[in-house]
């Protein structure tokens, strides 16, 4: 499903990013990626939905390699995958049926498939009441159960989530993560960076850490800190 | 592109325009004003090239016949003009109908000098192909036999050809300025719209969104802008140009010029702001958010 090889990030002013970084992932997966923060964790997340590129090495996702991939061939590879942001990152002009319907139209779905399946996901986040809203009427955890439907309507092989629940309090996450689990369970793979310790350790599974720029840990059914 | 999806870029640019509230109305207002210059300008020297044309048109060459040719020498005069190059028509008035037109003129006084007493000579009024062949052509008859005089209006003429070049010259230079303001005032103006939504593009992009189908709403709405900010202007100079041109048309009428009718006149130039309007606001538009498009 993704594969990175040797994969190292070195950004225009020197520093460098990611190192070093070879890994799998397999369909299916539920893959937390932790660290503190400044160890390259939103580095990683972006490498793989292609803002950006890696310096060296490669980058492969359902048989897009980043290599070779042509630049027109980028919004077909990002229809792959579902990205789900700290900051949500709705857009605010349209309204909540809007924002989901968006990911579909761009790709060009014909119009009577798009409202059944819009309909149906804001059902599984909870939102069906909630059409019509606009995102700045909604409170946090609405407007990331939303950025989740946009993220799954499209029916990706992927969902990226960027600390999904790093605005939120403890409920309301607990809420996201439990949808997030609902989408792992119809088979889609999630990678999911995250601070949330509690989440980690109760919702157990894959743990990538990220310290330096380095992979220095990879766990299946791991915990937030290292057994070691 | 398939037609529902030109469809729903119409109305998702439509509604995004509505949605964008004073912004827009920043946008339209840009538009509005410089398309409302453009509009005002253009119908201007649009009509000082014509009445400049007219003007220009009636310098004509006046060739003065010798007293005393005879007739069959002065029928052989005007065949010898009319081979001239550039000659498009040759009018004989005799002596006599140019007192009788200086009469008209100035007053019965003038009658003293009637019959053998009339000092005029002959004349062949010669009307010319192109304007400015006129000089030519009076220096031309000038050489011929029995011709006493061949005149052109001198310096006056000369003068008049120079300011009319200078009109029109200036007149298309200060119109192409006056575009490359608009287009630079109405993009920067859509620029700023487009800034604020810069996150708007990222997420496009982000769920897949290809280049041309994030670009086609913002082209579409900067084509509404131009379009909607191309109203007013429409409106002001048909109402304006309509109110000069009831009172203006009819002195210039009596001068034997005239500025265009309103019909078509309007019409076209109404089509000529709208269609600036839609296509500056369009390249606007998708010059200024080509920035925002890289992968």
């Amino acid at each position: 499903m993704i594969q990175m090889k040797n994969v190292m990030m070195k950004y225009d002013n020197g520093v460098v990013a990611m190192k070093d970084l070879n890994l799998e992932v397999d369909p299916g997966e539920f893959v937390y990626v932790i660290g503190p923060s400044g160890a390259g964790k939103s580095t990683f997340i972006k490498m793989l939905y292609h803002e950006l590129t890696p310096s060296e090495g490669d980058i492969v996702i359902n048989n897009y390699d980043f290599k070779t991939m042509k630049p027109s061939e980028v919004p077909y590879m990002r229809r792959l995958i579902g990205i789900v942001f700290q900051d949500f990152k709705l857009l605010p002009r349209l309204t909540v049926y809007e924002n989901v319907a968006y990911a579909m139209q761009v790709i060009e779905t014909p119009d009577k498939d798009i409202r059944p399946r819009v309909l149906e996901v804001l059902k599984l986040v909870g939102l069906e009441q909630k059409l019509r809203r606009f995102p700045s009427e909604l409170s946090g955890g609405e407007q990331q159960r939303v950025s989740i439907a946009r993220a799954i309507v499209n029916k990706p092989k992927v969902v990226i989530a960027d600390e999904p629940t790093g605005n939120l309090d403890p409920e309301t996450a607990e809420g996201i993560m439990s949808i997030l689990e609902r989408v792992h369970d119809n088979g889609t793979t999630i990678i999911m960076a995250t601070h949330n310790q509690q989440m980690v350790d109760e919702h157990t599974h894959r743990v990538l850490e990220i310290a330096g720029g380095r992979l220095v840990r990879d766990e299946k059914e791991g915990s937030y800190d290292s057994e070691a | 592109m398939k037609p529902n999806v030109f469809k729903r870029h119409l109305k998702d640019s439509w509604k995004s325009l509505r949605r964008n509230g004073w912004m827009s109305v920043a946008a339209v207002s840009a538009v509005t004003v410089t398309l409302l210059l453009v509009g005002i300008f253009m119908a201007l020297l649009m009509n000082v090239s014509r009445i400049s044309t007219q003007v220009e048109n009636d310098v004509r060459v006046r060739v003065y016949v010798d007293r005393g040719t005879k007739k069959a020498e002065e029928t052989k005069l005007e065949k010898q003009i009319k081979a001239l190059p550039n000659v498009k028509t040759v009018k004989y008035r005799s002596a006599k109908t140019e007192l009788d037109t200086i009469v008209g003129s100035y007053g019965s006084q003038w009658k003293m000098f009637s019959g053998d007493k009339n000092p005029l000579n002959n004349v062949f009024l010669v009307d010319t192909k192109d304007p400015k062949a006129t000089i030519k052509v009076a220096k031309q008859a000038q050489k011929l036999k029995h011709v006493s005089e061949a005149s052109y209006g001198g310096s006056t003429a000369k003068k008049l050809f120079k300011t009319v070049d200078t009109i029109q010259r200036w007149g298309i230079g200060f119109t192409i300025l006056l575009l490359f303001v608009a287009v630079f005032l109405i993009s920067n103006t859509i620029r700023i719209t487009i800034l604020s939504r810069a996150d708007e593009i990222g997420v496009m992009r982000l769920v897949g969104a290809t280049n041309s189908y994030i670009r086609w709403p913002f082209l579409l709405e900067g084509a509404w802008t131009g379009l909607l900010g191309s109203l007013i202007p429409m409106l002001v100079v048909d109402i304006g140009y309509g109110l000069v041109y009831a009172n203006a048309g009819l002195t210039t009428a009596a001068n034997g010029y005239s500025l265009f009718p309103t019909m078509p006149f309007l019409f076209w130039l109404d089509v000529a702001l709208a269609a600036i309007g839609i296509i500056i606001g369009a390249l606007g538009s998708v010059v200024s958010m080509r920035r925002f498009l890289k992968i």
